[in-house]
């Protein structure tokens, strides 16, 4: 008898893996961005889907004009008071699963805004933020890197047990309050500060 | 383009009743503006548009500003007898400058290559009397620029097509431009 196997697997093209590896190398690959941009940081974002700077070398490269076909939504901008609830609303007609990028300081916490009368302190108030990239608007570089930090959190989420995702999850919620128009200010749940990542 | 006060003896030939005065400005701009009164405004306006010389038929920017009430101290010199002989003495002196809302228009002359003519209008106060002649029918282009002004400063158009908050939403409260504005509160 031959102690040696008669197949080796590497020799057959047979890859060892686990499923939770391979669907989430199959996510963070494929993460199509939501076509939208708020102020001068889109610029950035746009310069950073040209040849330059290149976002399909991460796969990120598909923008989509639907929220129904996009998995990740970049707010690259200011978020003005106005139009906050229609980005809320966005986020929540994304199917799961969903990311989000608050790009430059104006979507981390309004910026050099943030008294103003009439921009929102932060996207983070009422959608749940996975990665800030800070700086003013930041570079694409910066953006890519943001990127590259959200495809190292994709890959680490686990797929059973207490930690795993929210689309994993048939108890959690994807969609989130739409705040409405007060008298001063914008009304409606805002999401605690233990919420924030 | 005839000088400022060229064109101030137009208007007051034209229109007899009206007052009409010369604001300095002290910046390095050096651009002096007319203010009207808010009665004879628009008949103004049309006269600076259609009058041949003048034909200002292009409202390039209005704005809003706010002269909230503030106090202003001066030096007077004041007359006193001091150990009985009479003497002229400087003293301090406060007085309280009017509060009252202002639309600033600059106007231009597409036809004729001149401008800009820089025009004022005052309302009475800041609280009741908030109502100016809007100069929509006049120049097209102060719609939206006269409505932004109503919804961040609370300046009433009063003849204005459509008067309604253009930046911020409809059932907001206050005018957020408003030097006493206070955010949220």
């Amino acid at each position: 008898m031959n102690p040696e196997p008669q197949i080796k697997p590497a020799h057959e093209g047979v890859i060892l893996t686990t499923v939770e590896e391979l669907y989430n190398w199959g996510r963070k690959n494929s993460l199509w961005p939501l076509q939208f941009g708020l102020a001068c940081c889109a610029i950035e974002m746009i310069a950073a889907s040209m040849a330059r700077f290149d976002i399909a070398r991460f796969g990120a490269e598909v923008f989509r004009p639907s929220p129904r076909q996009a998995d990740l939504m970049i707010v690259s901008g200011t978020v003005t008071k106005k139009m906050a609830p229609q980005v809320v609303r966005l986020f929540n007609q994304m199917p799961e699963p969903k990311y989000v990028i608050a790009m430059g300081a104006c979507a981390i916490c309004g910026g050099p805004f943030r008294d103003g009368y009439n921009v929102l302190q932060g996207i983070d108030l009422y959608i749940p933020v996975d990665i800030y990239i800070p700086g003013c608007p930041p570079r694409p570089e910066a953006l890519l890197e943001g990127l590259m930090k959200l495809q190292q959190k994709i890959a680490a989420q686990c797929l059973t047990g207490p930690d795993r995702p929210p689309h994993l999850n048939a108890g959690a919620s994807g969609e989130y309050p739409v705040p409405e128009f007060g008298p001063h200010d914008l009304v409606g749940p805002q999401l605690a500060k233990a919420a924030k990542n | 383009m005839l000088s400022l006060p060229q064109i101030k003896d137009r208007i007051t030939a034209a229109f007899p009743g009206a007052s009409v005065q010369i604001i300095p400005n002290a910046s390095p701009s050096n651009q002096p503006s007319l203010l009207l009164n808010a009665g004879h405004a628009r008949q103004i306006a049309q006269f600076l548009r259609d009058e041949p010389e003048l034909r200002f038929d292009y409202a390039s920017n209005v704005t809003g500003v706010d002269w909230p009430e503030k106090t202003v101290k001066e030096k007077v010199k004041v007359k006193k007898i001091i150990d009985g002989v009479e003497k002229e003495v400087e003293e301090l002196a406060e007085r309280k400058t009017p509060a009252f809302l202002e639309a600033v228009y600059h106007l231009y002359s597409m036809a004729l290559g001149h401008g800009p003519l820089v025009i004022r209008l005052r309302t009475g106060n800041r609280t009741d009397r908030v109502a100016l002649p809007s100069l929509t029918p006049v120049w097209r282009s102060c719609e939206f620029q006269e409505r932004e002004i109503f919804d961040l400063f609370g300046i009433q158009f009063e003849g204005h097509p459509d008067l309604r908050r253009l930046l911020m939403w409809d059932n907001f409260e206050g005018h957020p431009m408003r030097k006493d504005y206070v955010p949220g509160a």
